[in-house]
């Protein structure tokens, strides 16, 4: 402002504010509701992210819909979800496509919420579900049921839902002492992951090569087949723990300034750290349990949509969104690339995220969002 | 001045820790060639290891199988343990691993793709190949995390390092899916063993295990300064960037021949940094990098060379990989050690 009068030669103005003002009150505009009596900042940068992603992950929700052995006008998709149309365009809409579509918002969804939670949590970017045990865990479980021959079809939902959370019991279990922080919660996650791992190495290389196949197409995470009993499960964790991660985010957001400060606010420190670990653990392990341990989806999610919103902590709803996004499109590409082969959605969404990740990384161009 | 006094004691203790560390070390070593699948007295051992064996068969047996194995073993495990402490001083992580730079991940694609498209069978033909995919998947995450204006900061090389790693996951996965060949040779190499390599093949990645831990040593006050945090670092008159590619390379060097070899094992390097940090909490000395980086390399190989030999012993005369056991051995202890102590923070 004072720059541009200089240049045309007028008298230098005088800011009124601070020159930071402005820029402060666009970033964030808080609220107060009387009816009903809710408060809170909005950050339009957080909630235009958000629109966007979620109006991405909508889109592509809809067209994988159109593709498969017989292609359907997106018009014809929307129609017959709300049930008018061709019959016929109906029942493979909704009994045959829209199960895989849902299981992929959904899982995805989970899984960064899940991340954007230990995240934060931690303080660590390193920190999600995949580096302290809970897929690990489920991936164990689910290993040993196709090599001993248990499972199959919901057993090993059964099976993968008590690995991942016998995983994260053991975890906090062993890291309880006169209360868990965050850190000594990595620290023993990693000793119980690199078990669990070391337990499904093991019987893959035990197992004959047709179990070792099918088990390492479960383990890189799965969404051929998936219908409503892998996704009503999911659906009701859900219903229960969005909410609940919502919920905690703020007191989340208020440990990041060390336990004693937090204290002092007023939560209760010890209390919050076990509900939102028990959130993260519930939606990874859901969500493992619906399509297996879908790589890097936890990790990358949250990072991705923090370095968007430019926030200093993974933003919750946009994580989630983001892992949406990242599924849905990894697994339209996992069935698309080659002709009649379905690849593992996993397989895609490292190839996919990486790449974004690593753009944003590099375009990151302060310190605080870098690094 | 008081402080000397201090420093000596301090100095004392960290000694007597390295000397009880390489006495651990020593112990193992001997437990390694003592023991295996063929019942050999140790007396017998002690012979043939002079040059005068009882029979071929014992000779085969300790000189062609059991040297190679056991040194294999202490050269991979202390350039596991080296990568893993300058890892997590450089990114300033505690969950940073050897692995994080895309090391094992380049190699595991470089070992899938040399036998499942090109149909490389013999372990000298993939372990060049494998020590070509560590190094530029090391370069492709350094170049990643330097790039932008904010230049390499820790979090950017740690997170540029997990995507890197992730990307070639899961390229090797989907060659390992559609090529059984590939899976089957991926699946035994990836568990990570110290079976089945001869003297020759320790002797070609020795050159380049000395130089990353040459460099490591090197390196070790610098990274004293730079736990403080970049800034301080620099005010104190250090380059941070160079100090950063400089571990870089090394830790590129170390792990890359090591994961060529042995498979990507890389718990060791992830754990025995913080039982080592543990130690020196009790000896009074704090995570003073100068002494975390030698006990590193003595401890890496006593944990691989435990696991090592648990394995031949528990399935006699099959084997488990020592990369399965590691986490076996190790992960319980650790966990242990975890809650014995309030940790320090990195």
């Amino acid at each position: 402002m004072t720059e541009l009068c200089k240049d045309r030669g007028g008298p230098p103005a005088v800011p009124t504010d601070p020159p930071a003002e402005p820029r402060r009150r666009r970033e964030r505009l808080p609220f107060r509701l009387a009816v009903p009596p809710v408060s809170g900042v909005l950050r339009p940068r957080q909630v235009a992210v958000s629109a966007g992603l979620a109006a991405a992950a909508f889109a592509v929700f809809c067209w994988g819909m159109t593709i498969g052995d017989l292609p359907i006008a997106v018009g014809d998709v929307v129609r017959a979800l709300f049930g008018h149309g061709d019959p016929g365009n109906q029942l493979i809409v909704r009994e045959l496509r829209l199960p895989r579509a849902l299981a992929g918002l959904l899982v995805g969804g989970a899984f960064g919420v899940a991340g954007a939670l230990f995240q934060t949590l931690t303080r660590n970017p390193l920190a999600s579900p995949d580096m302290i045990g809970i897929t690990q865990g489920a991936g164990a479980a689910v290993v040993a049921g196709l090599v001993l021959g248990i499972g199959g079809g919901l057993g090993t939902q059964l099976l993968g839902l008590l690995g991942g959370f016998g995983a994260a019991a053991l975890v906090y279990l062993l890291a309880w002492r006169r209360g868990a922080t965050g850190y000594r919660i990595i620290l023993v996650g990693l000793g119980v992951a690199w078990i669990c791992t070391s337990v499904t190495d093991f019987l893959m290389a035990r197992g004959a090569r047709q179990e070792a196949q099918s088990a390492l197409g479960w383990l890189l995470g799965n969404l051929n087949g998936r219908d409503w009993p892998q996704i009503i499960p999911l659906l009701w964790a859900l219903a229960v723990l969005l909410p609940a991660a919502l919920l905690l985010g703020r007191q989340l957001r208020d440990l990041q300034l060390g336990d004693d400060v937090a204290r002092g606010l007023g939560i209760r420190v010890q209390w919050v750290r076990v509900a939102t670990l028990l959130t993260g653990v519930g939606l990874a392990a859901f969500g493992a349990a619906a399509a297996g341990p879908v790589a890097f989806v936890a990790l990358a999610a949250p990072q991705i949509a923090q370095r968007l919103a430019r926030t200093a902590w993974p933003p919750l709803i946009a994580s989630g969104l983001a892992g949406a996004l990242m599924v849905l499109v990894s697994d339209l590409i996992a069935r698309t690339l080659i002709h009649d082969t379905e690849l593992p959605v996993g397989v895609v969404t490292g190839v996919l995220g990486a790449p974004v990740l690593l753009w944003l990384l590099v375009r990151a161009n302060r310190a605080g969002s870098g690094g | 001045m008081a402080v000397a006094p201090a420093g000596a004691a301090r100095r004392a203790r960290g000694l007597l820790l390295v000397a009880g560390s390489a006495a651990l070390l020593l112990a193992l070593v001997t437990v390694s060639l003592l023991y295996g699948a063929l019942d050999v007295p140790p007396g017998e051992v002690w012979r043939t290891l002079l040059g005068d064996a009882p029979s071929a068969r014992v000779d085969n047996a300790i000189r062609s199988v059991r040297v190679p194995r056991t040194a294999l073993g202490v050269a991979a495990g202390a350039a596991l343990g080296l990568a893993g402490a300058l890892m997590q001083a450089l990114t300033r992580n505690p969950l940073a691993d050897p692995g994080l730079l895309g090391v094992s991940a380049g190699a595991a694609f470089a070992i899938v793709v040399a036998v499942g498209v090109l149909g490389l069978g013999s372990a000298y033909a993939y372990i060049w190949f494998a020590f070509a995919g560590a190094l530029g998947a090391g370069l492709l995450v350094y170049v990643m995390g330097g790039l932008g204006r904010s230049g390499s900061t820790p979090v950017k090389l740690a997170l540029s390092g997990v995507a890197v790693t992730s990307l070639l996951g899961s390229l090797t996965s989907a060659v390992a899916l559609t090529e059984p060949e590939a899976l089957d040779r991926f699946r035994f190499w990836s568990a990570g063993s110290l079976a089945n390599q001869s003297t020759d093949v320790l002797l070609r990645i020795l050159p380049f295990l000395a130089v990353g831990a040459l460099i490591a040593f090197a390196l070790a006050p610098s990274l004293n300064s730079l736990a403080l945090g970049d800034e301080v670092a620099t005010s104190l008159g250090l380059r941070t960037g160079r100090i950063r590619t400089l571990g870089v390379i090394a830790v590129t060097l170390l792990v890359g021949a090591a994961v060529a070899v042995v498979g990507p094992i890389v718990f060791v390097g992830l754990v025995v940094p913080h039982v080592v940090r543990v130690l020196l909490q009790y000896a009074g000395i704090g995570p003073d990098q100068r002494w975390l980086l030698p006990l590193s390399a003595l401890l890496a190989p006593v944990l691989l060379l435990a696991a090592d030999v648990a394995g031949r012993l528990l399935a006699r005369p099959a084997e488990i990989q020592a990369g399965i056991l590691v986490a076996f051995v190790g992960g319980p202890l650790f966990i242990v050690m975890v809650r014995r102590r309030r940790l320090a923070e990195l």
